[in-house]
């Protein structure tokens, strides 16, 4: 009885503020409301035909994929070689983690801004250095955020930055938990840093990894901070992804209607990774 | 087969002023097996790791085969090593533990099946080849580890404690089984553990440590029957030695040694014992008391076969000490001592 009591305002805040969203957006998926609009009519699965017919939605789904795939790739190759590194005993090792964790505590806002100053098409310090350098034409410098392909890039660079500390303290937890005789076993077996880690320790820490990377998905497919702060989707919707399509489309462009239904086309999906990420964490358990 | 080979061998751990290691010196002799005994601390398992390379030592020389190894990595020293945790790979089947150290070691393929069946089937284990280490007993894991250590023939087979994981029956077979083996692949062995009975039982050299320094090196009966000091005279045998303070000397006899004297026996030191408790072990007996006659009344253990008659406690008998059996021991240095005095 004191348990259910304990546990009633966490209920209430998730019903609250996911719940009853999570909901409406369901409702509002198969009416015609507008922001402005005083009444509302159901029109079943209309919305969702005319998004799938959008080019821009289209467009959005594919860059959603791609934003989210080949963040997790690189977070997840970046933080495994991070956590290797880190697992060594160094001088300032201390200081190295506590900079590591760094972006993840800091806002991303912060963060993204200084990134779209360190990507501005006149100011970017990239720029001046690629100049001094003798890489680049200072005359005509790349537009980091202004040329859809390079934009892309920028825009995963900068999630990886954010990604990278949460994964790489995942990983390093997992590598931590590893008994010291296991490694030493494989060093006396005659293996080296490759076998050992790829052989061995990476392999008994996949349960972990797993976990890190389907919840990295589901956070990136979810996430629209890092598009929004640098690009808002452009150029010509080269970096929108749903999760921005859906707020311009319903908070900004004032569909409701139409947002609700973008923002519920993942749902499916995602929900059946966050099930399988559930299943993977409680095997993980047995070793 | 190699002789391994420490010279003033010394470990220091930053921050510590004792030397976790402290001038070791030992020499193996070819397809020995040699024991490190010592209590927890003593460095016996930190003498192991740096042979086998995990640690690096502070100061002195490690040879294998003759050859300094101090800067060659764990796995260029061509040893194999069984883990007290005994270290399973517990992601990979039995079968392809037994194999990492050859896939490592880059041994052709097509010799893999092979190897890995002739050394399981050397410990009984040829039907657990496709389990996990998580669905075996402790008995088996311990097997696999040996397994996988010897696979690919080393030359120095270095164990931490293996069988402090295992329950006193299994492990007096496995004491017996692992002896076997030794003698027949006949490798230079190397066995550290705190315990007196698996160092006793094993050993054709028992190396007797306490901390940091080698206190004796010498056959099971050398240094059970000829301690080299009061530490080792202490540490083997349970109970251990009786030590009576004469003077500048320590008077030491066995418990087994300390038996009730026949009247004419050929006794070197007689004592009036007074029994204040007995323990009936089964097969013997262990009678603690005081010597009465003595000034100091000085506690000591007799041991005695117990189809024995022995004094009940609150009796008072004449109890013996034979001349070969009294060891001397000087006061300060505890060091064994050619000097006499009377019990």
């Amino acid at each position: 009885m004191a348990g259910a009591l304990l546990l009633l305002p966490a209920t209430f805040y998730i019903f609250a503020l996911v719940g009853v969203p999570f909901l409406l957006a369901i409702f509002y998926g198969v009416t015609d409301i507008k922001v402005a609009s005083d009444g509302y009519e159901i029109v079943g699965a209309r919305n969702f035909r005319g998004i799938l017919a959008s080019p821009t939605f289209r467009l959005a789904l594919r860059n959603s994929f791609l934003f989210a795939v080949s963040s997790q790739v690189l977070v997840i190759a970046c933080a495994t070689a991070l956590a290797l590194a880190l697992q060594e005993p160094f001088r300032g090792r201390r200081a190295v983690r506590f900079l590591i964790l760094l972006p993840w505590v800091a806002p991303i806002s912060l963060g993204a801004i200084g990134w779209k100053w360190i990507l501005d098409s006149i100011y970017s310090v990239i720029n001046w250095v690629l100049a001094a350098a003798g890489l680049v034409n200072p005359m005509e410098p790349p537009m980091w955020l202004g040329e859809p392909g390079l934009a892309m890039v920028s825009v995963v660079t900068v999630h990886v930055w954010r990604m990278l500390p949460f994964a790489t303290v995942v990983l390093l937890a997992g590598l931590t938990s590893i008994p010291r005789d296991i490694p030493e076993a494989a060093a006396v077996d005659g293996a080296g840093f490759w076998r050992t880690h790829f052989g061995v320790t990476l392999p008994m820490i996949r349960p972990i990894v797993l976990v890190a990377s389907l919840f990295g998905i589901i956070f990136t497919f979810t996430d629209m901070a890092v598009v929004y702060i640098l690009t808002r989707g452009g150029p010509h919707d080269a970096t929108q992804v749903l999760p921005s399509l859906a707020f311009f489309t319903g908070i900004l462009g004032g569909d409701l209607a139409g947002g609700a239904a973008i923002s519920l086309f993942l749902f499916p999906m995602l929900l059946a990774a966050a099930l399988l990420m559930l299943r993977v964490a409680r095997r993980s358990e047995v070793t | 087969m190699a002789i391994v080979q420490t010279v003033a061998l010394t470990k220091r751990y930053p921050g510590s002023a004792e030397a976790a290691v402290d001038g070791v010196d030992l020499e193996t002799r070819e397809g020995e097996f040699l024991v490190l005994l010592g209590p927890s601390g003593s460095g016996k398992t930190t003498v192991l790791r740096m042979i086998a390379g995990l640690e690096a030592p502070t100061e002195g020389e490690i040879r294998i085969g003759g050859r300094v190894v101090n800067h060659l990595s764990a796995r260029e020293r061509g040893i194999a090593m069984v883990f007290q945790s005994y270290a399973l790979y517990p992601h990979l089947t039995v079968y392809k533990n037994i194999a990492f150290p050859l896939k490592a070691q880059r041994v052709p393929r097509g010799l893999h099946r092979e190897k890995v069946e002739r050394a399981a089937a050397m410990f009984g284990i040829g039907r657990l080849l496709d389990r996990k280490p998580r669905q075996l007993s402790g008995g088996e894991r311990q097997r696999v580890a040996l397994a996988r250590a010897l696979v690919r023939d080393p030359s120095v087979f270095l164990l931490d404690e293996p069988l402090s994981n295992l329950d006193a029956k299994l492990r007096a077979t496995a004491r017996e089984e692992l002896q076997k083996f030794q003698k027949q692949i006949a490798t230079t062995t190397i066995y550290v553990t705190h315990d007196q009975v698996e160092a006793m039982a094993m050993g054709d050299r028992v190396v007797i440590m306490s901390a940091g320094r080698v206190r004796q090196v010498g056959t099971p009966a050398q240094v059970y029957d000829d301690p080299a000091d009061t530490f080792v005279a202490t540490f083997l045998g349970s109970p251990p030695m009786n030590l009576l303070p004469r003077g500048d000397l320590l008077v030491g006899f066995r418990p087994e040694h300390f038996r009730p004297a026949t009247p004419d026996g050929p006794a070197a030191a007689r004592f009036s014992f007074r029994v204040e408790l007995a323990e009936y072990l089964g097969a013997e007996r262990l009678l603690y008391g005081r010597l009465e006659d003595r000034p100091d009344a000085q506690e000591v253990v007799s041991r005695l076969p117990s189809y024995l008659p022995a004094p009940a406690p609150g009796d008072t008998a004449a109890f013996g000490v034979a001349a070969e059996h009294l060891l001397f021991f000087d006061a300060g240095s505890g060091r064994r001592t050619d000097r006499r005095v009377k019990p």
